[in-house]
Protein backbone atom coordinates (compact mmCIF):
# COMPACT_ATOMS: atom_id res chain seq x y z
CA UNK A 1 0.00 0.00 0.00
CA UNK A 2 1.61 3.04 -0.85
CA UNK A 3 1.47 6.66 1.19
CA UNK A 4 -1.12 7.72 -0.55
CA UNK A 5 -3.18 5.20 -0.29
CA UNK A 6 -2.88 4.75 3.16
CA UNK A 7 -3.55 8.61 3.57
CA UNK A 8 -6.93 8.10 1.61
CA UNK A 9 -7.86 5.69 4.32
CA UNK A 10 -7.28 7.46 7.44
CA UNK A 11 -9.14 10.38 5.50
CA UNK A 12 -12.24 8.71 4.77
CA UNK A 13 -11.74 7.07 8.39
CA UNK A 14 -11.57 10.49 9.63
CA UNK A 15 -14.67 11.57 7.85
CA UNK A 16 -16.46 7.93 8.22
CA UNK A 17 -16.55 8.94 12.26
CA UNK A 18 -17.66 13.11 12.46
CA UNK A 19 -20.15 11.85 9.64
CA UNK A 20 -21.22 9.30 12.30
CA UNK A 21 -20.86 11.53 15.12
CA UNK A 22 -23.36 14.14 13.78
CA UNK A 23 -25.77 10.84 12.93
CA UNK A 24 -25.58 9.71 16.45
CA UNK A 25 -25.84 12.78 17.85
CA UNK A 26 -29.27 13.10 16.05
CA UNK A 27 -29.88 9.54 17.09
CA UNK A 28 -29.11 10.69 20.74
CA UNK A 29 -31.96 13.38 20.24
CA UNK A 30 -34.45 10.85 19.18
CA UNK A 31 -34.05 8.75 21.95
CA UNK A 32 -33.99 11.14 24.56
CA UNK A 33 -37.12 12.83 23.25
CA UNK A 34 -38.65 9.31 23.11
CA UNK A 35 -37.38 8.19 26.14
CA UNK A 36 -38.84 11.38 28.47
CA UNK A 37 -41.87 11.91 26.29
CA UNK A 38 -43.84 8.35 25.60
CA UNK A 39 -44.11 6.87 29.53
CA UNK A 40 -46.50 9.43 30.14
CA UNK A 41 -48.26 8.79 27.08
CA UNK A 42 -48.73 5.13 27.92
CA UNK A 43 -49.33 6.08 31.31
CA UNK A 44 -52.54 8.15 30.28
CA UNK A 45 -53.27 6.43 26.58
CA UNK A 46 -52.24 7.39 23.51
CA UNK A 47 -55.77 8.21 22.61
CA UNK A 48 -56.17 11.12 25.32
CA UNK A 49 -53.17 12.66 23.80
CA UNK A 50 -53.87 12.42 19.85
CA UNK A 51 -57.76 13.08 20.35
CA UNK A 52 -58.27 14.86 23.48
CA UNK A 53 -59.03 18.62 22.78
CA UNK A 54 -58.23 20.02 26.42
CA UNK A 55 -54.95 20.81 27.50
CA UNK A 56 -54.83 21.82 31.37
CA UNK A 57 -51.49 20.06 32.17
CA UNK A 58 -52.28 21.09 35.92
CA UNK A 59 -55.04 19.37 36.02
CA UNK A 60 -53.39 16.05 34.19
CA UNK A 61 -55.52 16.80 30.78
CA UNK A 62 -53.34 16.74 28.39
CA UNK A 63 -54.98 16.70 25.15
CA UNK A 64 -52.98 17.69 22.28
CA UNK A 65 -55.62 17.66 19.32
CA UNK A 66 -55.78 21.46 19.54
CA UNK A 67 -52.10 21.81 18.71
CA UNK A 68 -52.28 19.42 15.96
CA UNK A 69 -54.48 20.98 14.31
CA UNK A 70 -53.41 24.23 14.65
CA UNK A 71 -49.81 22.89 13.59
CA UNK A 72 -51.36 21.73 10.15
CA UNK A 73 -53.85 24.42 10.24
CA UNK A 74 -51.22 27.12 10.14
CA UNK A 75 -48.87 25.06 7.87
CA UNK A 76 -51.11 24.59 4.95
CA UNK A 77 -52.06 28.34 5.66
CA UNK A 78 -48.27 29.35 5.38
CA UNK A 79 -48.09 26.89 2.02
CA UNK A 80 -51.51 28.40 0.39
CA UNK A 81 -49.82 31.79 0.05
CA UNK A 82 -46.20 31.10 0.28
CA UNK A 83 -46.16 28.57 -2.79
CA UNK A 84 -47.89 30.80 -5.60
CA UNK A 85 -45.94 33.68 -4.49
CA UNK A 86 -42.48 31.82 -4.44
CA UNK A 87 -42.87 30.29 -7.76
CA UNK A 88 -44.54 33.22 -9.46
CA UNK A 89 -41.30 34.99 -8.34
CA UNK A 90 -39.07 32.78 -9.22
CA UNK A 91 -40.41 31.84 -12.67
CA UNK A 92 -40.86 35.54 -12.95
CA UNK A 93 -36.74 35.71 -12.18
CA UNK A 94 -35.43 32.93 -14.49
CA UNK A 95 -37.69 33.11 -17.79
CA UNK A 96 -39.05 36.52 -18.11
CA UNK A 97 -37.03 39.11 -16.17
CA UNK A 98 -33.63 40.40 -17.51
CA UNK A 99 -30.92 39.34 -16.36
CA UNK A 100 -29.22 42.15 -14.41
CA UNK A 101 -32.77 42.31 -12.43
CA UNK A 102 -32.42 38.95 -11.40
CA UNK A 103 -28.40 39.31 -10.26
CA UNK A 104 -30.03 42.20 -8.31
CA UNK A 105 -33.24 40.47 -6.63
CA UNK A 106 -31.94 36.76 -6.26
CA UNK A 107 -29.66 37.88 -3.73
CA UNK A 108 -32.11 40.11 -2.08
CA UNK A 109 -34.23 37.27 -1.50
CA UNK A 110 -31.79 35.20 -0.22
CA UNK A 111 -31.40 37.84 2.28
CA UNK A 112 -34.75 37.24 3.31
CA UNK A 113 -33.83 34.00 4.35
CA UNK A 114 -31.02 35.65 7.17
CA UNK A 115 -33.45 38.21 9.14
CA UNK A 116 -34.34 36.40 12.36
CA UNK A 117 -37.68 34.63 13.03
CA UNK A 118 -37.94 36.85 16.27
CA UNK A 119 -38.37 40.48 13.64
CA UNK A 120 -40.72 38.26 11.28
CA UNK A 121 -42.75 37.92 14.49
CA UNK A 122 -42.04 41.42 15.86
CA UNK A 123 -43.33 43.22 12.76
CA UNK A 124 -46.16 40.89 12.77
CA UNK A 125 -47.64 41.78 15.48
CA UNK A 126 -46.90 45.78 15.37
CA UNK A 127 -48.58 45.92 11.54
CA UNK A 128 -50.28 42.77 11.15
CA UNK A 129 -51.87 41.76 13.67
CA UNK A 130 -53.94 45.30 14.77
CA UNK A 131 -54.30 45.87 10.63
CA UNK A 132 -56.53 42.20 11.03
CA UNK A 133 -58.12 43.44 13.66
CA UNK A 134 -59.38 46.61 12.70
CA UNK A 135 -60.10 45.24 8.77
CA UNK A 136 -61.25 41.90 9.53
CA UNK A 137 -62.38 41.76 13.58
CA UNK A 138 -61.26 39.25 15.73
CA UNK A 139 -58.18 39.73 18.20
CA UNK A 140 -55.91 39.61 14.99
CA UNK A 141 -54.12 37.42 16.93
CA UNK A 142 -54.62 34.56 14.20
CA UNK A 143 -54.62 31.27 12.37
CA UNK A 144 -54.28 34.36 9.51
CA UNK A 145 -51.89 36.27 10.90
CA UNK A 146 -49.22 32.97 11.92
CA UNK A 147 -50.06 32.04 7.99
CA UNK A 148 -49.14 35.30 6.29
CA UNK A 149 -46.12 35.55 8.35
CA UNK A 150 -45.11 32.16 8.02
CA UNK A 151 -45.97 32.57 4.23
CA UNK A 152 -43.31 34.82 3.98
CA UNK A 153 -41.14 33.14 5.86
CA UNK A 154 -40.85 30.48 3.46
CA UNK A 155 -40.50 32.15 0.58
CA UNK A 156 -36.63 32.38 0.09
CA UNK A 157 -36.22 28.43 0.40
CA UNK A 158 -38.92 28.12 -2.16
CA UNK A 159 -37.93 30.81 -4.44
CA UNK A 160 -34.26 30.17 -4.41
CA UNK A 161 -34.62 26.23 -4.60
CA UNK A 162 -36.92 26.91 -7.61
CA UNK A 163 -34.89 29.22 -9.24
CA UNK A 164 -32.18 26.46 -9.04
CA UNK A 165 -34.10 24.13 -10.32
CA UNK A 166 -35.74 26.22 -12.93
CA UNK A 167 -32.29 27.24 -14.42
CA UNK A 168 -31.18 23.50 -14.33
CA UNK A 169 -33.79 22.33 -17.28
CA UNK A 170 -31.71 22.57 -20.32
CA UNK A 171 -32.30 25.52 -22.62
CA UNK A 172 -32.77 22.94 -25.48
CA UNK A 173 -35.94 22.38 -23.83
CA UNK A 174 -37.16 25.49 -24.43
CA UNK A 175 -35.60 25.89 -27.86
CA UNK A 176 -37.70 23.24 -28.94
CA UNK A 177 -41.05 23.82 -27.78
CA UNK A 178 -40.46 27.91 -28.97
CA UNK A 179 -39.80 26.53 -32.41
CA UNK A 180 -42.71 24.58 -32.14
CA UNK A 181 -44.70 27.97 -32.04
CA UNK A 182 -45.30 27.56 -28.53
CA UNK A 183 -45.37 31.31 -26.37
CA UNK A 184 -42.72 31.52 -23.92
CA UNK A 185 -45.91 31.63 -21.32
CA UNK A 186 -46.57 28.31 -22.87
CA UNK A 187 -42.99 27.15 -22.69
CA UNK A 188 -43.04 27.90 -19.57
CA UNK A 189 -46.06 25.67 -18.37
CA UNK A 190 -45.61 22.82 -20.33
CA UNK A 191 -41.85 22.61 -20.64
CA UNK A 192 -40.29 24.13 -18.13
CA UNK A 193 -42.03 23.81 -15.11
CA UNK A 194 -43.15 19.73 -15.39
CA UNK A 195 -39.13 19.90 -16.23
CA UNK A 196 -38.62 21.16 -12.85
CA UNK A 197 -41.33 19.95 -10.36
CA UNK A 198 -38.73 17.50 -8.90
CA UNK A 199 -37.02 20.36 -7.70
CA UNK A 200 -39.76 22.82 -7.09
CA UNK A 201 -41.24 20.15 -5.25
CA UNK A 202 -38.25 19.67 -2.92
CA UNK A 203 -38.38 23.26 -2.27
CA UNK A 204 -41.94 23.27 -1.08
CA UNK A 205 -41.14 20.39 1.24
CA UNK A 206 -37.98 22.34 2.93
CA UNK A 207 -40.71 25.32 2.75
CA UNK A 208 -43.38 23.11 5.01
CA UNK A 209 -39.82 21.98 7.21
CA UNK A 210 -39.84 25.56 8.42
CA UNK A 211 -42.88 26.80 8.63
CA UNK A 212 -44.07 23.54 10.59
CA UNK A 213 -40.98 23.92 12.77
CA UNK A 214 -41.28 27.56 12.99
CA UNK A 215 -41.56 28.99 17.11
CA UNK A 216 -41.13 32.44 17.88
CA UNK A 217 -42.58 33.83 15.14
CA UNK A 218 -45.62 31.99 15.53
CA UNK A 219 -46.00 32.19 19.47
CA UNK A 220 -46.06 36.28 18.71
CA UNK A 221 -49.11 36.74 16.37
CA UNK A 222 -50.95 33.40 16.89
CA UNK A 223 -52.41 33.94 20.35
CA UNK A 224 -51.63 30.80 21.25
CA UNK A 225 -55.02 29.65 22.54
CA UNK A 226 -55.34 25.76 23.09
CA UNK A 227 -58.41 25.39 21.15
CA UNK A 228 -59.54 24.41 17.73
CA UNK A 229 -59.61 28.21 15.49
CA UNK A 230 -63.46 28.24 14.60
CA UNK A 231 -62.05 30.77 11.81
CA UNK A 232 -59.11 31.58 10.33
CA UNK A 233 -59.33 35.10 12.53
CA UNK A 234 -59.33 32.76 15.40
CA UNK A 235 -55.94 32.52 17.52
CA UNK A 236 -54.73 29.47 17.19
CA UNK A 237 -51.42 27.13 19.01
CA UNK A 238 -49.07 24.93 17.51
CA UNK A 239 -47.00 22.48 18.04
CA UNK A 240 -43.78 23.89 18.58
CA UNK A 241 -45.61 26.81 20.60
CA UNK A 242 -46.65 24.76 22.96
CA UNK A 243 -43.49 23.23 24.23
CA UNK A 244 -41.63 26.75 23.79
CA UNK A 245 -44.73 28.54 25.37
CA UNK A 246 -44.95 26.47 28.50
CA UNK A 247 -41.86 24.75 29.27
CA UNK A 248 -40.33 27.81 31.06
CA UNK A 249 -42.09 26.50 34.58
CA UNK A 250 -43.25 22.71 33.24
CA UNK A 251 -42.06 20.00 35.75
CA UNK A 252 -43.16 16.67 36.31
CA UNK A 253 -45.73 15.16 34.32
CA UNK A 254 -46.13 18.49 33.24
CA UNK A 255 -42.71 18.56 31.64
CA UNK A 256 -43.27 14.92 30.13
CA UNK A 257 -46.22 16.47 28.21
CA UNK A 258 -44.18 18.64 26.31
CA UNK A 259 -41.81 16.00 25.54
CA UNK A 260 -45.13 14.08 24.24
CA UNK A 261 -45.89 17.21 22.27
CA UNK A 262 -42.29 16.85 20.79
CA UNK A 263 -42.80 13.12 20.01
CA UNK A 264 -46.05 13.70 17.82
CA UNK A 265 -44.43 16.70 16.44
CA UNK A 266 -41.31 14.54 15.41
CA UNK A 267 -43.65 11.58 14.05
CA UNK A 268 -45.96 13.90 12.00
CA UNK A 269 -42.58 15.56 10.25
CA UNK A 270 -41.53 12.32 9.64
CA UNK A 271 -45.06 11.36 8.07
CA UNK A 272 -45.13 14.51 6.31
CA UNK A 273 -41.80 14.48 5.03
CA UNK A 274 -42.19 10.51 3.97
CA UNK A 275 -45.35 11.59 2.10
CA UNK A 276 -43.34 14.53 0.00
CA UNK A 277 -40.43 12.08 -0.62
CA UNK A 278 -42.55 9.13 -2.18
CA UNK A 279 -44.74 11.75 -4.23
CA UNK A 280 -41.38 13.40 -5.13
CA UNK A 281 -39.99 9.77 -6.30
CA UNK A 282 -42.83 9.12 -8.13
CA UNK A 283 -42.98 12.05 -9.99
CA UNK A 284 -39.21 11.47 -11.20
CA UNK A 285 -40.15 8.16 -12.25
CA UNK A 286 -42.41 9.28 -14.90
CA UNK B 1 -4.37 15.68 -21.05
CA UNK B 2 -2.22 18.28 -20.02
CA UNK B 3 -3.60 20.22 -17.70
CA UNK B 4 -5.37 17.86 -16.89
CA UNK B 5 -2.37 16.05 -15.43
CA UNK B 6 -0.86 19.43 -13.86
CA UNK B 7 -4.20 19.12 -11.73
CA UNK B 8 -3.41 15.62 -10.68
CA UNK B 9 -0.27 16.23 -9.80
CA UNK B 10 -1.25 19.72 -7.68
CA UNK B 11 -3.88 17.10 -5.97
CA UNK B 12 -1.34 14.61 -4.89
CA UNK B 13 0.89 17.67 -3.35
CA UNK B 14 -2.17 18.76 -1.20
CA UNK B 15 -3.13 15.00 -0.22
CA UNK B 16 0.25 14.17 1.09
CA UNK B 17 1.99 16.94 3.12
CA UNK B 18 0.61 16.42 6.10
CA UNK B 19 1.86 13.28 6.68
CA UNK B 20 4.11 13.24 10.51
CA UNK B 21 2.40 16.69 11.13
CA UNK B 22 -0.92 15.80 11.38
CA UNK B 23 -0.83 14.08 14.70
CA UNK B 24 1.14 16.62 16.05
CA UNK B 25 -0.96 19.22 14.81
CA UNK B 26 -3.88 17.40 16.21
CA UNK B 27 -1.91 17.37 19.33
CA UNK B 28 -1.25 20.78 19.54
CA UNK B 29 -4.91 21.87 18.65
CA UNK B 30 -6.16 19.56 21.39
CA UNK B 31 -3.37 21.05 23.90
CA UNK B 32 -4.35 24.97 23.07
CA UNK B 33 -8.47 23.51 23.58
CA UNK B 34 -7.96 22.20 27.14
CA UNK B 35 -5.79 25.23 27.95
CA UNK B 36 -8.33 27.34 26.54
CA UNK B 37 -11.14 25.27 28.71
CA UNK B 38 -9.23 25.67 31.72
CA UNK B 39 -8.79 29.40 31.82
CA UNK B 40 -12.25 29.79 31.01
CA UNK B 41 -13.30 27.77 34.51
CA UNK B 42 -10.24 29.37 36.33
CA UNK B 43 -12.06 32.73 37.50
CA UNK B 44 -15.19 30.93 38.55
CA UNK B 45 -12.87 28.90 40.79
CA UNK B 46 -11.12 31.23 42.41
CA UNK B 47 -13.80 33.72 43.14
CA UNK B 48 -16.03 30.68 44.16
CA UNK B 49 -12.95 29.86 46.83
CA UNK B 50 -12.52 33.21 47.66
CA UNK B 51 -16.19 34.19 48.61
CA UNK B 52 -19.08 32.58 49.68
CA UNK B 53 -21.74 32.04 47.25
CA UNK B 54 -25.37 32.17 47.78
CA UNK B 55 -27.60 30.09 45.64
CA UNK B 56 -31.07 32.03 45.56
CA UNK B 57 -34.11 29.67 42.81
CA UNK B 58 -37.10 29.82 42.46
CA UNK B 59 -40.38 32.11 40.88
CA UNK B 60 -39.75 34.00 37.98
CA UNK B 61 -41.63 36.61 38.98
CA UNK B 62 -39.59 37.81 41.93
CA UNK B 63 -36.31 37.05 39.94
CA UNK B 64 -36.10 40.19 38.40
CA UNK B 65 -36.11 42.12 42.17
CA UNK B 66 -34.06 39.15 43.89
CA UNK B 67 -31.57 40.47 41.10
CA UNK B 68 -31.67 43.56 41.88
CA UNK B 69 -31.15 43.53 45.55
CA UNK B 70 -28.31 41.10 45.05
CA UNK B 71 -26.76 43.59 43.05
CA UNK B 72 -26.92 45.76 45.68
CA UNK B 73 -25.96 43.49 48.63
CA UNK B 74 -22.71 42.15 46.17
CA UNK B 75 -22.14 46.37 46.03
CA UNK B 76 -21.78 46.16 49.56
CA UNK B 77 -20.05 43.19 50.47
CA UNK B 78 -17.41 42.63 48.18
CA UNK B 79 -16.58 39.21 47.70
CA UNK B 80 -19.57 37.68 48.21
CA UNK B 81 -21.65 36.05 45.67
CA UNK B 82 -25.47 35.60 45.55
CA UNK B 83 -26.50 33.69 42.23
CA UNK B 84 -29.90 34.59 41.41
CA UNK B 85 -31.95 32.03 39.45
CA UNK B 86 -35.55 31.66 37.77
CA UNK B 87 -36.86 28.02 37.01
CA UNK B 88 -40.56 28.95 38.66
CA UNK B 89 -42.02 28.85 42.35
CA UNK B 90 -41.87 24.82 42.33
CA UNK B 91 -38.48 24.74 41.10
CA UNK B 92 -37.43 26.79 43.73
CA UNK B 93 -39.19 24.59 46.49
CA UNK B 94 -37.90 21.49 45.06
CA UNK B 95 -34.15 23.12 44.52
CA UNK B 96 -34.92 24.56 48.46
CA UNK B 97 -35.74 20.59 49.43
CA UNK B 98 -32.79 19.12 47.59
CA UNK B 99 -30.43 21.42 48.68
CA UNK B 100 -29.71 22.53 44.87
CA UNK B 101 -30.32 26.39 46.47
CA UNK B 102 -29.52 27.77 49.75
CA UNK B 103 -32.77 30.15 49.43
CA UNK B 104 -36.68 29.16 47.54
CA UNK B 105 -38.33 32.33 45.82
CA UNK B 106 -42.12 31.38 45.86
CA UNK B 107 -44.96 33.06 44.48
CA UNK B 108 -47.58 31.26 45.51
CA UNK B 109 -48.25 30.36 48.94
CA UNK B 110 -46.94 26.77 50.19
CA UNK B 111 -48.72 23.35 50.02
CA UNK B 112 -48.84 19.99 51.77
CA UNK B 113 -45.22 19.15 52.58
CA UNK B 114 -43.94 21.95 51.16
CA UNK B 115 -45.10 24.26 54.49
CA UNK B 116 -41.67 22.44 56.12
CA UNK B 117 -39.81 24.56 54.78
CA UNK B 118 -39.08 27.49 56.62
CA UNK B 119 -40.69 31.18 54.87
CA UNK B 120 -40.10 34.53 55.07
CA UNK B 121 -42.78 37.36 53.03
CA UNK B 122 -40.62 39.77 51.76
CA UNK B 123 -43.07 41.50 49.69
CA UNK B 124 -46.45 40.93 48.97
CA UNK B 125 -47.78 41.33 44.73
CA UNK B 126 -50.91 42.79 43.95
CA UNK B 127 -52.71 41.35 40.71
CA UNK B 128 -54.51 44.01 38.67
CA UNK B 129 -57.02 43.07 36.21
CA UNK B 130 -56.26 45.36 33.22
CA UNK B 131 -57.73 46.17 30.42
CA UNK B 132 -57.49 49.18 27.01
CA UNK B 133 -57.61 53.26 28.57
CA UNK B 134 -60.54 53.60 25.96
CA UNK B 135 -62.99 51.26 28.09
CA UNK B 136 -65.40 53.13 29.87
CA UNK B 137 -65.61 50.39 32.55
CA UNK B 138 -64.06 51.05 36.11
CA UNK B 139 -65.20 48.38 38.38
CA UNK B 140 -65.93 44.44 37.83
CA UNK B 141 -66.92 41.90 40.70
CA UNK B 142 -64.69 39.38 41.25
CA UNK B 143 -67.78 36.84 40.04
CA UNK B 144 -67.98 38.96 36.81
CA UNK B 145 -64.30 38.43 36.62
CA UNK B 146 -64.41 35.15 37.24
CA UNK B 147 -67.68 34.30 34.66
CA UNK B 148 -65.18 36.38 31.50
CA UNK B 149 -62.13 34.02 32.12
CA UNK B 150 -64.46 31.00 32.55
CA UNK B 151 -66.03 32.27 29.03
CA UNK B 152 -69.43 32.85 30.09
CA UNK B 153 -69.74 36.41 29.37
CA UNK B 154 -67.98 36.28 26.21
CA UNK B 155 -69.21 40.05 24.96
CA UNK B 156 -68.95 43.66 26.71
CA UNK B 157 -72.29 44.06 26.19
CA UNK B 158 -73.95 43.89 29.83
CA UNK B 159 -70.67 45.39 31.14
CA UNK B 160 -70.47 48.53 29.14
CA UNK B 161 -72.56 48.38 26.42
CA UNK B 162 -70.63 47.75 23.80
CA UNK B 163 -71.33 45.02 21.38
CA UNK B 164 -67.76 43.80 21.12
CA UNK B 165 -66.24 40.18 21.41
CA UNK B 166 -64.33 40.21 24.78
CA UNK B 167 -60.69 39.04 23.99
CA UNK B 168 -59.00 37.02 27.06
CA UNK B 169 -56.07 37.03 27.90
CA UNK B 170 -53.60 35.07 29.79
CA UNK B 171 -50.87 33.65 31.10
CA UNK B 172 -49.64 30.06 30.14
CA UNK B 173 -50.20 26.81 32.45
CA UNK B 174 -47.36 26.63 35.35
CA UNK B 175 -46.57 30.38 35.20
CA UNK B 176 -46.80 31.74 38.96
CA UNK B 177 -48.97 34.89 38.05
CA UNK B 178 -51.61 32.40 36.10
CA UNK B 179 -51.41 30.38 39.43
CA UNK B 180 -51.74 33.10 41.43
CA UNK B 181 -54.84 34.12 39.35
CA UNK B 182 -56.41 30.38 39.24
CA UNK B 183 -56.01 30.55 42.68
CA UNK B 184 -57.50 33.83 44.07
CA UNK B 185 -60.70 33.98 41.47
CA UNK B 186 -61.27 30.95 39.69
CA UNK B 187 -61.01 28.32 42.20
CA UNK B 188 -61.74 24.76 41.15
CA UNK B 189 -62.73 26.10 37.64
CA UNK B 190 -61.16 25.83 34.50
CA UNK B 191 -59.98 29.32 32.44
CA UNK B 192 -61.53 29.25 28.73
CA UNK B 193 -59.39 27.67 25.92
CA UNK B 194 -60.50 30.17 23.66
CA UNK B 195 -58.00 32.23 26.03
CA UNK B 196 -55.23 34.39 24.25
CA UNK B 197 -52.01 32.81 26.14
CA UNK B 198 -48.99 34.78 26.04
CA UNK B 199 -45.79 33.81 28.05
CA UNK B 200 -44.76 37.01 30.28
CA UNK B 201 -46.44 39.84 32.10
CA UNK B 202 -45.13 42.38 29.63
CA UNK B 203 -46.62 40.98 26.21
CA UNK B 204 -49.73 40.24 28.16
CA UNK B 205 -49.64 44.36 28.76
CA UNK B 206 -48.84 45.30 25.37
CA UNK B 207 -51.77 43.14 23.83
CA UNK B 208 -54.19 44.57 26.41
CA UNK B 209 -52.80 47.65 25.62
CA UNK B 210 -53.63 47.30 21.99
CA UNK B 211 -56.57 45.59 21.65
CA UNK B 212 -60.24 47.91 22.63
CA UNK B 213 -61.78 44.72 23.46
CA UNK B 214 -58.73 42.76 25.77
CA UNK B 215 -59.00 42.24 29.34
CA UNK B 216 -56.49 40.32 30.84
CA UNK B 217 -54.11 40.48 34.45
CA UNK B 218 -50.75 41.19 35.24
CA UNK B 219 -48.63 41.48 38.10
CA UNK B 220 -49.65 45.10 39.87
CA UNK B 221 -46.31 46.38 39.38
CA UNK B 222 -46.21 46.36 35.79
CA UNK B 223 -49.32 48.38 35.00
CA UNK B 224 -48.25 51.35 33.71
CA UNK B 225 -50.53 54.02 31.59
CA UNK B 226 -50.67 52.33 29.04
CA UNK B 227 -53.38 49.90 30.54
CA UNK B 228 -56.34 50.74 32.78
CA UNK B 229 -56.13 48.85 36.31
CA UNK B 230 -59.78 47.87 37.32
CA UNK B 231 -61.10 48.05 40.82
CA UNK B 232 -62.48 44.93 42.05
CA UNK B 233 -65.85 44.64 44.24
CA UNK B 234 -65.24 48.65 44.41
CA UNK B 235 -61.82 48.37 45.30
CA UNK B 236 -58.81 49.94 43.53
CA UNK B 237 -55.36 48.28 43.68
CA UNK B 238 -53.92 50.25 45.58
CA UNK B 239 -51.23 49.95 48.27
CA UNK B 240 -53.27 50.92 51.16
CA UNK B 241 -56.11 48.58 50.22
CA UNK B 242 -53.50 45.59 49.79
CA UNK B 243 -52.30 46.59 53.13
CA UNK B 244 -55.45 46.42 54.32
CA UNK B 245 -56.59 43.48 52.84
CA UNK B 246 -59.23 44.96 51.24
CA UNK B 247 -57.68 43.90 47.80
CA UNK B 248 -58.43 40.64 47.21
CA UNK B 249 -56.08 39.73 44.09
CA UNK B 250 -52.70 39.91 46.17
CA UNK B 251 -50.04 37.02 46.59
CA UNK B 252 -46.90 36.93 48.90
CA UNK B 253 -43.20 37.36 47.65
CA UNK B 254 -42.05 33.86 50.02
CA UNK B 255 -37.99 33.46 50.36
CA UNK B 256 -37.46 30.11 51.92
CA UNK B 257 -35.11 27.88 53.42
CA UNK B 258 -34.84 24.51 54.83
CA UNK B 259 -33.76 25.40 58.22
CA UNK B 260 -33.42 28.30 59.94
CA UNK B 261 -31.74 30.56 57.81
CA UNK B 262 -28.18 31.44 59.52
CA UNK B 263 -25.13 32.67 57.60
CA UNK B 264 -24.95 34.49 54.63
CA UNK B 265 -28.32 33.51 53.40
CA UNK B 266 -29.68 35.16 57.10
CA UNK B 267 -27.23 38.41 55.95
CA UNK B 268 -29.23 38.29 52.92
CA UNK B 269 -32.68 37.69 54.19
CA UNK B 270 -32.10 40.33 56.68
CA UNK B 271 -30.91 42.71 54.02
CA UNK B 272 -33.66 42.74 51.83
CA UNK B 273 -36.04 43.18 55.32
CA UNK B 274 -33.75 45.98 55.76
CA UNK B 275 -35.34 49.82 55.37
CA UNK B 276 -33.30 50.62 52.31
CA UNK B 277 -34.47 47.23 50.19
CA UNK B 278 -38.05 47.88 51.08
CA UNK B 279 -38.04 50.88 50.41
CA UNK B 280 -37.00 49.91 46.26
CA UNK B 281 -39.45 46.95 46.57
CA UNK B 282 -41.27 50.23 46.87
CA UNK B 283 -40.31 52.19 44.15
CA UNK B 284 -40.42 49.24 41.89
CA UNK B 285 -44.40 48.98 42.59
CA UNK B 286 -44.46 46.28 44.82
CA UNK B 287 -46.04 46.33 48.29
CA UNK B 288 -43.44 46.03 51.05
CA UNK B 289 -44.27 44.13 54.36
CA UNK B 290 -44.87 45.86 56.79
CA UNK B 291 -41.92 48.31 58.32
CA UNK B 292 -40.15 47.56 61.41
CA UNK B 293 -41.82 44.65 61.97
CA UNK B 294 -39.61 41.27 62.77
CA UNK B 295 -39.30 38.41 60.25
CA UNK B 296 -41.95 36.49 60.76
CA UNK B 297 -41.18 32.65 60.12
CA UNK B 298 -43.61 29.45 60.40
CA UNK B 299 -42.46 26.49 60.65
Amino acid sequence: MTKLEKNDRLVRLGLLMIALSAISVLAIITLFIFEQGTPIMFRYGFKSFLLGQDWYPSEKSFGLLPMIVGSLMVTFGALIIGVPLGLASAIFLTEFSHRRLTRILKPVIELLAGIPSVVYGFIGLMFLVPFIRDNFGGPGLSVLAASLILGIMILPTVISIAIDSIRAVPDSYREGSIALGATRWQTVRMVVLPAARSGIIAGIILGMGRAIGETMAVIMVAGNAADIPGSILAPVRTLTSNIALEMAYASGEHREALFATGVILFIIIMILNTIANVTSTRQRKK
Amino acid sequence: METEELHWKAVRARVSRPRMGTIFYRLKFLLVFLLLVTLAFFPSCRSGRRGHSLVVAGSTSIQPFADKWAEVFMEKRPGEIVDVQGGGSSAGIQAVLTGAAHIGMSSRELKGDEKELYQIEVAHDGLAIIVHPSNPLDNLTIEQVKSIFLGEITTWETLNGQKKAITVVVREEGSGTRGAFQELVMGKSRITKKAIVQDSNGTVREIVSRDPNAIGFISLGLVNDSVKALALNGVKPTEEAILKKEYKLVRPFLFLTRETPSGLAREFIDFVLSDEIQELVHKEGLIPVRRGSRPEGSR
